[in-house]
């Protein structure tokens, strides 16, 4: 796997570094294998907008755990990286364009997550992002195949259909999916989630380049 | 993609699945997979393996995501001034 994360060469103090960088790692993964369109999706150019958006998502963040009253003792340190992990997640879910059921599962949680709290110190800039696609999404482009697992008992060996239950499990949404749509929303949901990880690492280092500090104590 | 779909054998009232269908989503999954796409034995993975490396890797990506956030958050908690300027610059591009 630490084929996939290309050694970044150091940073330049130019803030054009990062959009280099990423194509930079966009060039190389891309000679490595051709498969199909999936593919060319989650290593195009759709991974410098999901760069920005994570920006803008991760500057709220920023304002938002500074504003609050919370010390910066370790009992807010998970709930911040939860709160980032969130962010990453929806974030990676918008770029998906709703044409997916993860994606979709993701936002959905997070507007319901957000109705049952009281205080939401984020209004005033998520229903934005999230009437935007949810619009798009339910207008949805007819990606829901209504197939019945009944007749798949040809090859419903229990490990094969066990696997895929906890394998629709792990996917967001797509618990209670029927067989092939999880592994479609797999394949999908694992491309994702590497462009993903590439992201997230390359904003680390470029950020712990830029402060300069060491390595936080554990 | 809805044409492999009216290609299923079964002539009943549901459209069922066809066995080529699966196998089709289980190549392309095994293709992803890091592990099993370098192996030569490509036509004799079972699809239970691919399944159970599929669910293993998925949760690997989870974690890395989560250490990779909670690194995030940790560089972002701590260098405020820094890295709220670069993050403007960045914006303002």
């Amino acid at each position: 796997m630490a084929s996939l994360f290309s050694d970044n060469e150091q940073p330049p103090t130019n803030s054009n570094s990062i959009s280099t960088v990423l194509v930079g790692k966009k060039k190389s993964l891309s000679a490595s294998t051709g498969d199909g369109e999936s593919y060319a999706r989650w290593r195009s150019e759709k991974q410098q907008r999901i760069y920005s958006a994570k920006l803008i998502q991760a500057l709220k963040q920023v304002r938002l755990s500074s504003s609050s009253s919370a010390s910066t003792s370790s009992p807010t340190a998970q709930k911040r990286g939860k709160a980032v992990r969130e962010a990453a997640d929806r974030a990676l879910a918008v770029s998906a364009r709703g044409r997916t059921l993860w994606s979709r599962a993701i936002l959905a949680n997070r507007i319901k997550l957000k109705f049952r709290k009281q205080k939401r110190p984020r209004q005033t800039v998520v229903p934005a992002v999230t009437t935007v696609v949810t619009t798009g999404a339910s207008s949805s482009r007819g990606r829901k195949p209504r197939v019945s697992v009944v007749g798949l008992n040809k090859k419903s060996l229990p490990t094969v259909n066990r696997k895929v239950r906890s394998l629709g499990r792990l996917v967001p949404g797509c618990k209670k999916e029927s067989v092939p749509v999880i592994l479609e929303e797999a394949t999908d949901y694992i491309q994702a989630l590497e462009m993903q990880v590439r992201a997230m690492n390359s904003l680390v280092e470029l950020l712990s380049g830029y402060s300069g500090s060491a390595p936080p104590p554990i | 993609m809805s044409g492999r779909r009216s290609r299923s054998r079964q002539s009943s009232g549901t459209t069922r699945i066809s066995e080529d269908q699966i196998n089709d989503l289980v190549i392309k999954l095994q293709q992803l997979l890091p592990e099993l796409r370098d192996s030569h034995r490509s036509d004799k993975v079972s699809a239970a393996r691919v399944l159970q490396d599929t669910c293993n890797y998925i949760r690997n990506l989870h974690r890395e995501v989560d250490d990779l956030s909670e690194r995030l958050s940790e560089l972002l908690a701590n260098s405020d001034t820094a890295q709220a300027a670069l993050i403007r610059s960045l914006l303002t591009q």
